[in-house]
């Protein structure tokens, strides 16, 4: 086992952690808005961790699906609030 | 070896900086205090991880590989957006729960 190897699996190890008190928040918030930022928290992560991944399993294949990741990210916390300013998403 | 070095020291501050943000996400007690956490995971990890994968694939490959920056210019032209709707989401329910 490298120093890369080690390296990686301790900041896979910090992302899940991560995710996983993020996940605690989702749940436990007191408003909607807390879930939103949450959820946003924890897909940033998500994107993170792929972007660790490719560079485990040495594969240019990863960045795609990762920028897709943000794009969503983005459209669904955007598309939230929203939808927690005005009632409706689409004015 | 020093390619290893650096890849590896970057992608250990990125998961400090990660884990930071989430225990900033459960400590802190409001929620505009808790706006800000997030923000430590979207900039500075970010850019931690995206770096680390300049430097592995441009050291794997022979020839420089940037496009790895798309992801953090979408995330830096994203997130400020949502942190702004979500602010003003949370202003207007704070002003319509306390008139």
């Amino acid at each position: 086992m490298t120093l890369l190897d080690a390296a990686i699996a301790a900041t896979l190890f910090a992302y899940c952690l991560a995710m996983i008190i993020g996940l605690a928040r989702l749940v436990r918030g007191p408003r909607a808005l807390d879930r939103v930022l949450a959820f946003d928290f924890v897909f940033t992560v998500a994107l993170l961790a792929v972007l660790v991944l490719a560079i485990r399993y040495d594969s240019s294949m990863y960045f795609d699906a990762a920028l897709l990741m943000a794009v969503f990210g983005f459209l669904g916390s955007a598309a939230l609030g929203k939808f927690l300013l005005r009632g409706e998403v689409i004015e | 070896m020093i390619v290893q070095t650096v890849v590896a020291l970057l992608l250990l501050a990125s998961g400090v900086l990660v884990l930071t943000a989430a225990l900033g996400l459960w400590r802190l007690e409001d929620f505009f205090l808790r706006m800000h956490a997030p923000a430590l995971a979207n900039t500075l990890a970010s850019w931690a991880v995206a770096l680390a994968s300049i430097v592995y694939f441009t050291a794997g490959g022979g020839r420089p590989v940037v496009h790895q920056w798309v992801i953090v210019i979408l995330l830096a032209i994203t997130v400020p957006v949502t942190t702004g709707i979500v602010a003003r989401a949370a202003l207007f329910h704070l002003r319509k729960d306390r008139p």
